[in-house]
């Protein structure tokens, strides 16, 4: 059967569930179409609730998206007349009507208007927005996602969220903030940007212990699609590497996600992961990302994350990774990029590589600068490599300091299991 | 949309500068100026005077307080301004970008806010 027949009555919960997963593009195209968030969200807000009290007897649409949009439209223009809003912007908006034009463009009938949705990606992730609230604008108008769920994602309250985007909704208007793919010379920092909030986007998804797990597997979602459609609109350009590498990250991470968490939501490390469990397909088309990203130059630091997760991937038992590798790697990284949790990890990979011993020297260097005093990965880092050395006490008090730290619940369970095993 | 473009430098600076140096960001000042008067996002535009030679005035109650210096002692002080005409933000930061004051100092772009009646 045709899914996007016109099909026989549905809950109300089916209808929120397809007015939900079109809201982003739809919203997207709205903007475009009337240049202004507040009234493409009002008219997207008035044709839901058309669609919700219709729907359930008219059945719903063959095309929900081309419905929600002209029914959005519609109530746009009865707006602007009743405002008798400048004639001009009235005759703009009631002559042009979104169309489907550029197949090409078509991503596998995912996007049936990604230049809308790229457009938006640019404003909403202007640099003349703060970091925090490209994040959350983003989240709320590309990827649809609610003012509720970007507050518990990432458990900021609810009412400073809609603060924030209020405000940069306010300063777009106001400053004149374009809403264009920007020109070939702005691409390659107006790109940096965008690539740090689909990354961040990802990271939240994908690192948060706590929070909605189905909230956290959409963020992680929206932000591989994020990237897939920068990637396509980049087809030709060089700057489209950077994105091939930041796609290559968060597939081969990914593809990890089944096998990361234990049924009782304890965190599973990477060397106990059932690596069946792995999703092949994300780690194909990964590492084939990673190979290009690579290929193409000095590999920036998207790429070289993308390389270490690349090379868990290609390890099929956790005893075959190639450590020597991973600690090159992140030596590599360390000077694209330099940070101390970047460091940390160098510590672990190093050893991996060449034994404790020679992690343990790089982890007291590391303390030594003091860069990472409340981070409990760090104290956690040193007990596991104290444990491995037999050096039980040592590797007590350095858990014990790392439950002091660690503010997650599942991480805490972790590390008393741990700490139970040592005595 | 006019822009203000407000030119933040360190006062200091230019005042302990040698004169060919002065000269020569002066002469910069006077290309730019023609640049944008040329592509027409020109509307205004001047440098001010040193802090030095600020006055700050305030109505309480009724009543006139006239204090001697700048309304606020910063590190950066408001050295000039360009009122323009751009597009959109995009276009005010690639004008903002090319002031001469942007080497060593900020430009702060304020959009205008339009008045009623007159957009």
């Amino acid at each position: 059967m045709n899914p996007d027949a016109p099909g026989p009555l549905r809950t109300d919960l089916a209808l929120e569930r397809i007015v939900r997963q079109e809201s982003g593009r739809v919203l997207a195209t709205l903007i475009g179409l009337l240049g202004d968030f507040d009234r493409a969200e009002e008219a997207f807000q008035d044709a839901c609730t058309i669609a919700l009290t219709t729907w359930p007897t008219t059945g719903v649409p063959v095309n929900p998206r081309a419905w929600l949009i002209s029914t959005a439209r519609h109530k746009a223009l009865d707006h602007l007349r009743r405002e008798k809003v400048l004639s001009t912007k009235l005759e703009a908006v009631a002559r042009e009507t979104p169309v489907h034009t550029d197949p090409v463009e078509d991503l596998a009938g995912d996007e049936s208007w990604p230049d809308e949705r790229l457009r938006l990606i640019f404003t909403c992730c202007h640099p003349a927005l703060a970091p925090e609230t490209q994040v959350a604008l983003t989240l709320r108008t590309v990827c649809g996602l609610s003012a509720d769920e970007i507050a518990r994602a990432f458990m900021t309250p609810l009412a400073t969220l809609q603060q924030r985007i209020v405000r940069a909704k306010a300063k777009i208007r106001a400053a004149g903030i374009p809403y264009r793919i920007p020109e070939p010379a702005e691409l390659p920092e107006r790109l940096d940007t965008v690539l740090a909030v689909v990354y961040l986007v990802f990271n939240e998804g994908y690192a948060a212990t706590t929070g909605d797990a189905l909230v956290r597997r959409e963020l992680c979602g929206e932000a591989i699609r994020l990237g897939r459609l920068l990637a396509a609109h980049l087809a030709d350009r060089h700057e489209r590497r950077a994105v091939h590498g930041l796609l290559a990250l968060m597939l081969l991470h990914d593809a990890r996600r089944d096998a990361r968490e234990a049924p009782d939501g304890l965190p599973v490390l990477l060397e106990a992961q059932d690596r069946s469990r792995w999703n092949r397909r994300k780690i194909a088309e990964g590492l084939w990302l990673v190979e290009t990203a690579l290929n193409a130059g000095p590999p920036d630091a998207y790429a070289l994350e993308a390389a270490i997760a690349a090379v868990h991937a290609r390890a099929e038992r956790a005893e075959a990774t190639d450590w020597p590798q991973i600690a090159e790697l992140y030596r590599v990284l360390l000077r694209t990029r330099p940070s101390p949790v970047v460091e940390l990890n160098r510590a672990v990979a190093v050893a991996m590589a060449e034994g404790p011993e020679a992690g343990l020297a790089l982890l007291d260097q590391l303390e030594e600068t003091g860069a990472l005093a409340d981070y409990h990965l760090l104290p956690a880092a040193r007990a596991d490599l104290l444990r491995r050395l037999g050096r039980s006490n040592e590797a007590a008090a350095a858990y014990r300091k790392a439950l002091d730290l660690a503010r997650l619940e599942p991480e805490r369970r972790f590390l008393t299991g741990r700490l139970a095993e040592l005595a | 949309m006019n822009y203000m473009l407000l030119i933040y430098e360190n006062e200091a600076n230019w005042l302990t500068m040698a004169p060919e140096t002065q000269g020569k960001i002066f002469g910069d000042y006077m290309t730019f100026t023609d640049s944008i008067r040329a592509s027409g996002h020109f509307v205004a535009g001047d440098p001010l005077q040193a802090t030095n030679t600020a006055t700050t005035v305030r109505v309480r109650d009724g009543e006139t307080m006239t204090t001697d210096g700048p309304f606020a002692e910063t590190r950066e002080q408001l050295g000039g301004y360009y009122l323009i005409q751009a597009a959109d933000l995009d276009e005010a930061i690639a004008i903002a970008a090319r002031i001469p004051g942007a080497l060593a100092g900020s430009i702060e772009i304020r959009p205008i806010q339009p008045m009623h009646g007159a957009d």
